[in-house]
């Protein structure tokens, strides 16, 4: 059981392909943590349940724990270290839309998604969206607050 | 200046991209890993631990068991870091894999065979306590323990807090109406979504290095020198930012076996860090509880007696639960003026896992079963419900259950929060309507109060360092775990040396060899106690200034004053030196110089507090407390029992509001975390003890959306020993929350709500009379 | 972490995947055919799932088809379900993808992946009963079509080697008027108490449900209980309770007595809503 099923893989991270040898059988989160020092997605619950390891997959929000790093050879991974002075980040620091901030860069990625993708986000759908996280902080009120000024931003500019 | 505004938090940016660590994103090559083995037992006999298939598995460098470990424990030493002859919950650790890599250690881990013999389990409290009950430590007579603890060897109780004031047969004889109620929840948690973690590492030259994701870093290095016999010189403890602990990361647990697994290896880095499923089980949880209350009241609403039974569920280990057991004792009257009261409170053994503080410390689950209480009484005299409360409310000139006289100072406004309340919810206009057919809505209240139990000479220690421009670093032993508190204290530091809290920065990370202790970031006390200690850091900084300046600018210090980046004349200050050029000591033209390095300390120590006494409780277990007046409005539909949040309420006196968004934030989280173990959080356990549900899959806190609308305003009564005034105010949103939700719920649903959580299936059951169970 | 080693492969054909099955089996492995991943990572985790290989079905085209033919809606089994609630084919089984999970996680869990999952609930498997529809089945003896009744009792019932390719539904399935609903122990995400759905076709009311029993099911019993006119509403539903298969779920979500509170307001609703009185 011990023959190694590790191997070299190329992934495009935040813009840069970067070659990492893992396990075929690692996940999206383990690699990005473990081999490529990106530590802003988190491990929460290794279940697919808490949603604070999210990042961004060819621009889809996915639960990087939940996906073997392998099956995203040859997408585009965004993840929190590759977004930088976004409104959505700026909104979440203003709205003071964290307190421990763990749950953080997972929330952030996925409203990110929805910001940019759904301009026009109704209520139902924010909820859809964000509803994947789970945040123990806050009271929900303050990154609601945080993602629909960024959203009435967008609809103002565009 | 700086206090009273929304200052944007230090840790801010960190956060939101990404860059802040947390203990488990310190990675390093060749640091080893552990998985623990645990329990599938709530109560059993270990008769065999066979690691060698384990530990013939490549890359596995050690498995420890638990033989030959001392006993731990902060109030009463009852717990083998690792099992060893018995397993006491489900979950407990019995051994522990050290590997190079975590999928290594997990291989091995589930190749170590244990053989149990399982044992009957016991779950609740109250059979815990009957006679015949299986014994969960035949030791109890002979733990080590400190002077103020009472376990009663032979039974399944770790400790008891007595509250015995006044006189309660008068109290009763006055009494026209007395009512009686029982509440009771299980354990839950408090599910950080940061599991929590801990390396170690010992040195060739004897220093132990622990990095640990904990609220008590002092905590860990006096009790590993403590268990071990360890120099506590030698051991130094890191804590980097944390990632919610809410009372759960108080404990010390995980940063024994690391220690333990560090050891075992020769000293090398190894991390210890909970999957979920340990995080939830393993590690200690929220304290359940079986209660009852009787109050006694004059016909005209004022109450005259209560007596106050609570049963906590502090689960295998005694832990802090002792701890929290006191607490709800020495509170447990709620706010309310009460001359006869008597209360047991028990922290009683159980095969669940332990129990440990949570965010509120026992006030949230004493206000529950008082609050339900109040209600109840309310309706039995047909008074209104605010009214009731309003009549009692605790105010100066009262004595607390453990006899304190309260003041101006001490105890904030609790008629005033009352008073607003009533407004915010506009509670005349109704407190039940009937929408149609089906949907009602209604409204329910509680109020809170909260002293912090900590120990008496608990201190902080603030250092102040000077930048050469002038700006100021603060040095602070309160761990960074969501509160905001450093950015308090910088703005703290600001006001006092009168500079732009921009200029002030925080050093985040605790290293206890070079940062002055807090001695445990609980309680909301960091506000209090580190920024008692900042304004005297700053004092004597400033003091530190006056004296260099008053030499370079040939003046008193008394005419001297510090701000704006200088020192300068109070009459004329166009006369002054910048700060700048004196905080690393004032050169002369000439090459001389004087003064050098300011360096500014502070300290704080809780003055007066004393241990209750063991027959009366009598004793003064906190410096002030922060009250609190909440409610919440919920609409629910009579035909499935299903119901949403629609508004939570909170008025808390916290004294000065230091940081407007930070402390709504606390305030709203605390709320939030309150609605959601009111209303979904539980441990579910079967008829073993085991629980069935320690994942976020099927443990199910509140999500967004679920959310109601937040209305929290807050009344500003100074306590006057604190910083600008400033109360606690951490915990206190959540304290309410549970109560108003059952108080509404059962008021819509016209039945006696008093367990939790409650879902829709708990009402249904109560409305069919408790007798569905079976189809 | 999968905490065993694995292989991971990528097919780009049905051809290619079988092939691959069936070489590495001869190997001695266990290969499991592999979508989103979702409940493969999850099990693994605890130990609940063995493999030696994964063979993921994302890129092969079919498995990714998403079809609007003049008769038939062609729905590739690795379709993530948030692709098939935007694309909105079906929508009543847009209703049921939407009550799965939650939204992140339905960016990776595939149609097929839902549908032939160990975790019993299966959700989206009821618009696919109600709608007779059929599945596109790949194996050693080549792609094959069937009904799905033929291949999903309770749970999948593929053979070794086989995988789901694709499912089809006629048309004048999505246009019908349908009724759906989830409820859970409490919240918004989870797994469900109850959830029914159903259609109304040709006056009759077709009834599929989950999280009732520790499987997924269609009942013609019920229905025809359901839909006996000339019983008043209640003997009706009544009926419908009594024909429900056993064991009834009893568990940490909701005890079963409860479960079949909540179902009997939901047939009334369904009944009302679909106007079968």
């Amino acid at each position: 059981m011990e023959s190694s099923t590790k191997c070299e893989m190329q992934l495009l991270v935040n813009g840069e392909t970067k070659s990492v040898v893992a396990r075929q059988g690692d996940t999206l989160l383990f690699v990005l943590r473990n081999e490529l020092g990106l530590t802003g997605a988190k491990p929460g619950c290794l279940n697919g349940d808490c949603g604070a390891c999210t990042a961004l997959v060819d621009g889809t929000p996915i639960k990087s724990c939940m996906m073997l790093a392998i099956e995203t050879v040859g997408k585009e991974i965004t993840t929190i270290e590759g977004l930088h002075n976004t409104p959505i980040q700026r909104a979440f620091v203003e709205h003071f839309a964290f307190q421990c901030g763990y749950c953080t860069p997972g929330f952030i990625m996925n409203a990110y998604a929805l910001t940019e993708t759904k301009p026009d986000a109704d209520d139902a759908t924010i909820q859809e969206w964000l509803e994947s996280n789970i945040c123990r902080c806050t009271s929900y009120q303050e990154i609601e607050a945080a993602v629909k000024e960024v959203l009435r931003q967008k609809r103002k500019t565009e | 200046m700086a206090i009273g505004k929304s200052v944007i938090r230090k840790d801010a940016w960190d956060k939101v991209t990404g860059r802040a660590k947390y203990t488990n994103d310190f990675k390093e090559k060749g640091m080893l890993h552990a998985k623990l083995v645990t329990s599938p037992y709530a109560h059993a006999r270990i008769r065999a631990i066979d690691i060698e298939k384990a530990r013939s598995l490549p890359g596995v460098r050690a498995i420890i068991t638990g033989e030959g470990l001392p006993l731990t424990g902060e109030d009463l030493r009852d717990r083998p870091p690792i099992a060893f002859d018995k397993v006491r919950y489900h979950g407990e650790v019995v051994a522990l894999v050290v590997a190079d890599t975590l999928v290594h250690a997990e291989k091995a881990a589930n190749l170590v065979h244990v053989v149990y013999e399982p044992l009957p389990a016991v779950g609740k409290p109250s059979e815990a306590l009957k006679e015949g009950a299986p014994l969960i430590h035949e030791q109890l007579g002979s733990y080590q323990k400190n002077e103020h603890t009472y376990p009663e060897p032979n039974t399944n109780i770790a400790h008891r807090t007595k509250i015995r004031k006044g006189n309660i047969e008068q109290g009763w004889a006055e009494s026209d109406v007395v009512v009686e109620t029982s509440v009771a929840f299980s354990p839950s948690d408090h599910v950080a979504i940061e599991t929590r973690c801990a390396t170690a590492e010992i040195l060739p030259d004897g220093h132990i290095i622990i990095s640990a994701s904990s609220q008590s870093p002092f905590m860990i290095k006096r009790l590993i020198s403590t268990y071990f016999g360890e120099d506590v010189g030698n051991i130094i403890v890191h804590t980097p930012l944390v990632g919610g602990a809410y009372g759960g990361k108080a404990p010390v647990q995980l940063e024994l076996l690391a220690y333990l697994a560090s050891k075992a290896v020769g000293g090398r880095k190894v991390s210890v860090w909970n999957a979920r499923e340990e995080d939830m089980i393993t590690s200690p949880v929220h304290i359940g509880l079986e209660a009852t209350v009787k109050l006694g009241a004059t016909k005209d609403g004022y109450i005259k007696a209560a007596e106050i039974l609570f049963l906590f569920d502090g689960g295998a280990y005694s832990d802090k639960a002792i701890d929290v057991s006191r607490a709800a004792a020495v509170d447990c009257t709620g706010p309310y003026h009460i001359e006869n009261v008597w209360c047991d409170s028990l922290c009683v053994y159980t095969n669940h896992p332990y129990a440990t503080p949570f965010r509120g410390f026992g006030h949230s689950e004493q206000a529950f079963a008082i609050e339900r209480a109040m209600d109840l009484l309310a309706e039995k005299l047909g008074m209104d419900k605010w009214e009731l409360r309003r009549k009692n409310a605790i105010r100066p000139g009262h004595t607390t259950p453990t006899q304190v006289v309260l003041n101006r100072s001490n105890v904030g406004d609790l008629p005033a929060c009352l008073d607003r309340l009533r407004e915010l919810m506009e509670w005349d206009e109704w407190q039940r309507i009937e929408i149609d057919a089906y949907t009602v809505r209604a409204k329910g209240i509680s109020c809170a109060w909260k002293t912090s139990t900590i120990d008496p000479d608990a201190s902080s220690g603030v250092l102040l360092t000077f930048n050469p421009d002038g700006s100021v670093n603060v040095i602070s032993g309160v761990v960074e775990i969501g509160t905001g508190t450093k950015t308090i204290l910088a703005q703290i530091v600001a006001e006092k040396l009168k500079m732009d809290v921009n200029d002030v920065y925080v050093k985040m990370d605790i290293d206890t060899q070079t940062t002055p202790e807090h001695w445990k970031t609980v309680g909301s006390r960091g506000t209090f106690m580190a920024g008692r200690a900042a304004l005297e850091a700053a004092d004597d900084a400033i003091r530190q200034l006056k004296a260099i300046a008053s030499c370079v600018l040939r003046a008193s210090v008394e005419d001297l004053e510090v701000g704006y980046g200088k020192v300068f004349l109070r009459d004329d200050p166009s006369i002054y030196v910048p700060v700048k050029d004196i905080a690393y000591g004032y050169k002369y033209p000439n090459g001389n110089a004087i003064g050098g390095q300011i360096i500014g300390r502070g300290n704080y120590i809780l003055r007066h507090l004393t241990p209750l006494n063991k027959e009366t409780g009598a004793g003064k277990p906190g410096p002030e407390w922060t009250v609190g007046a909440e409610g919440v409005e919920i609409e629910f539909n009579r035909r499935d029992y299903t119901y949403k949040i629609l508004k939570a309420f909170a008025v808390i006196d916290i004294g000065k509001v230091l940081n407007p968004k930070a402390a709504l934030g606390q305030a709203m989280g605390a709320m939030s975390m309150g609605l959601s173990f009111a209303s979904r959080e539980t441990f579910l356990f079967d008829r073993y003890e085991r629980v069935l549900n320690p994942q976020l899959r099927t443990y199910r806190p509140i999500r967004f959306g679920e959310h109601p609308e937040y209305i929290v305003e807050f009344i500003e009564t100074p306590q006057i020993d604190a910083p600008y005034g400033a109360r606690g105010a951490g915990e206190h949103g959540l304290i309410g929350m549970p109560a108003a939700l059952a108080n509404a719920l059962s008021l819509a649903a016209e039945v006696p709500l008093n367990e939790l959580p409650l879902i829709p299936e708990l009402i249904w059951r109560k409305k069919k009379g408790d007798s569905h169970d079976s189809i | 972490m999968i905490p065993f080693e694995i292989t991971y492969h990528r097919p780009r054909s049905i051809e290619e995947a079988v092939h691959l099955f069936d070489t590495l089996q001869q190997q001695g492995k266990k290969p499991l055919y592999y979508g989103g991943g979702t409940e493969i990572i999850t099990l693994s985790r605890l130990h609940l799932v063995a493999a030696d290989a994964v063979i993921d079905i994302k890129h092969i085209p079919e498995c990714r088809t998403l079809e609007f033919n003049p008769h038939e809606l062609v729905l590739g089994s690795a379709l993530p379900l948030t692709t098939l609630e935007e694309a909105n084919p079906f929508p009543l089984l847009t209703k049921a993808a939407r009550e799965v999970a939650d939204r992140t996680a339905r960016n990776q869990i595939t149609l097929g992946g839902n549908i032939c999952g160990q975790i019993f609930y299966r959700e989206t498997v009821l618009p696919l009963l109600l709608s007779d529809s059929q599945a596109v089945i790949a194996g050693k003896d080549g792609v094959k079509q069937c009904s799905i009744h033929d291949v999903f009792l309770q749970h999948i019932r593929l053979k070794p080697g086989q995988f789901l390719v694709q499912m089809k539904v006629d048309r004048s399935y999505a246009s019908l008027p349908h009724f759906h609903r989830k409820r859970r122990k409490q919240g918004k995400v989870g797994y469900p108490l109850v959830t029914a759905a159903a259609i109304k076709k040709d006056g009759q009311i077709r009834v599929a449900l989950s999280g009732v029993c520790p499987f997924p099911f269609r009942s013609k019993e019920m229905e025809e209980r359901l839909n006996a006119r000339h019983l008043p509403l209640h003997d009706r539903i009544e009926g419908a309770i009594r024909a429900l298969p056993r064991p009834i779920l009893d568990d940490i979500e909701g005890s079963a007595a409860y479960r079949l509170f909540v179902l009997k307001q939901m047939l009334f609703d369904m009944i009302d809503e679909l106007g079968g009185e």
